[in-house]
């Protein structure tokens, strides 16, 4: 069962890969990409559990942080202004 | 029938339920028409099959250390899948991505 | 605008609360118990405090630990509600003609506290067929991968459990 959670797992990815290169446009391919970023997550735990390692975990863990701040940093990075706590919008102060 | 029967069908179920939305996930990524309807796949994989794979995980796991990474793994994922969906979704708006029929407010 | 030294005014609750939560993270994460690591431990938890104190970030809201004790229940009852909607969009994905009706709505959010708006808005967009876009005049205004959804999300049990998570 697990081994075929990995083929699974593997099938998605690719799937999800090729959204990423067809795109349209920037925002597609970064969705492609933090959902990707997801899917890895899932990946390494299932081999974690499937190798018996539990470090592994840590892996995926750390993964899945690297994942979200990289989505957010690179949406800094094309919006630098709105993201920055100092803009109009998001702080309610 | 002995319990460690009941939990290798119990996370079989699990494992199986989670593979089918995380790849039907996939496959509403490039099946679905625009940016904000994918994005409803992308939490198709990211909060159901996520949390169903890792349920399944959670109950082969050996070990109380490998039970406390997976459920943390699950909670990261549930906190942080929908800040980043959210963060993706507004600032492709603010970038002109046009929403359904009720937008005035999509490109700027 | 926050207060200058969080330490030492109103926010004393959660700089107390931080470090214990910290190095009980560090236990249990690190499985190794011998005195080099647990002073590693110490020492990366000080520098946590101290950069977390040097960022100026704690206020009232940064540690809201007063929905903890609700929260694995509200947490099983969303896991709930996002399998029984992920059946819905499964079946929009795998349904071969596209008949695919999207919309956009608010969900009135006005008289909730922030945190509550945050927690509702997330709990939205984790929900497969639902996004919360933005929030406009407190209300969220949410896509919806069927029209009918935003409206089916006001009148679930959603915003009633939500402030209920930080009832006493």
């Amino acid at each position: 069962m697990l081994a075929a959670a990995v083929i699974a797992l593997l099938v998605a990815m690719a799937l999800t890969l090729v959204r990423a290169f067809v795109g349209p446009r920037l925002y597609n391919r970064l969705l492609a990409i933090n959902v990707f970023g997801t899917k890895t997550v899932l990946f390494i735990s299932v081999v974690g559990v499937l190798s018996g390692r539990p470090y592994i975990f840590d892996i995926a863990l750390l993964y899945a942080l690297v994942n979200f701040v990289s989505t957010i940093a690179v949406l800094r990075l094309t919006h630098l202004d709105e993201l920055l706590p100092s803009s109009d919008e998001g702080t309610a102060r | 029938m002995s319990l460690s029967l009941l939990i290798d069908i119990a996370s079989g179920a699990l494992l199986l339920a989670g593979c089918l939305l995380v790849v039907s996930g996939a496959v509403g990524l490039l099946r679905l028409p625009d940016f904000y309807t994918r994005t409803h796949a992308g939490s198709l994989t990211d909060a159901a099959g996520a949390t169903l794979l890792l349920l399944g995980l959670l109950l082969q796991a050996d070990g109380w250390q490998s039970g406390v990474r997976l459920v943390l793994i699950m909670l990261f994922l549930l906190v942080t899948s929908p800040t980043a969906a959210h963060a993706l979704a507004q600032a492709a708006r603010r970038d002109g991505e046009r929403l359904p029929a009720g937008d005035d407010e999509g490109r700027r | 605008m926050s207060a200058r030294n969080p330490l030492l005014s109103r926010h004393r609750g959660t700089a107390l609360a931080l470090p214990p939560l910290l190095a009980a993270f560090w236990l249990v994460m690190s499985g190794h118990y011998t005195w080099l690591l647990l002073t590693l431990g110490a020492a990366s938890v000080c520098l946590v405090v101290w950069v977390i104190w040097r960022m100026q970030v704690v206020d009232d809201e940064s540690l809201p630990l007063r929905v903890l004790p609700r929260l694995p229940g509200y947490l099983l009852w969303l896991i709930g509600q996002i399998m029984l909607s992920a059946v819905t969009v499964l079946r929009l994905v795998w349904s071969p003609r596209r008949k695919i009706r999207p919309g956009v709505g608010t969900v009135p959010a006005a008289g909730m506290s922030d945190l509550s708006k945050v927690i509702y808005a997330n709990s939205i967009t984790l929900t497969p067929g639902t996004l919360s876009v933005s929030f406009r005049n407190g209300d969220i205004e949410v896509h919806a991968l069927r029209a009918e959804g935003v409206a089916e999300v006001a009148d679930s049990a959603m915003p009633r459990r939500v402030e209920g998570l930080e009832k006493r």
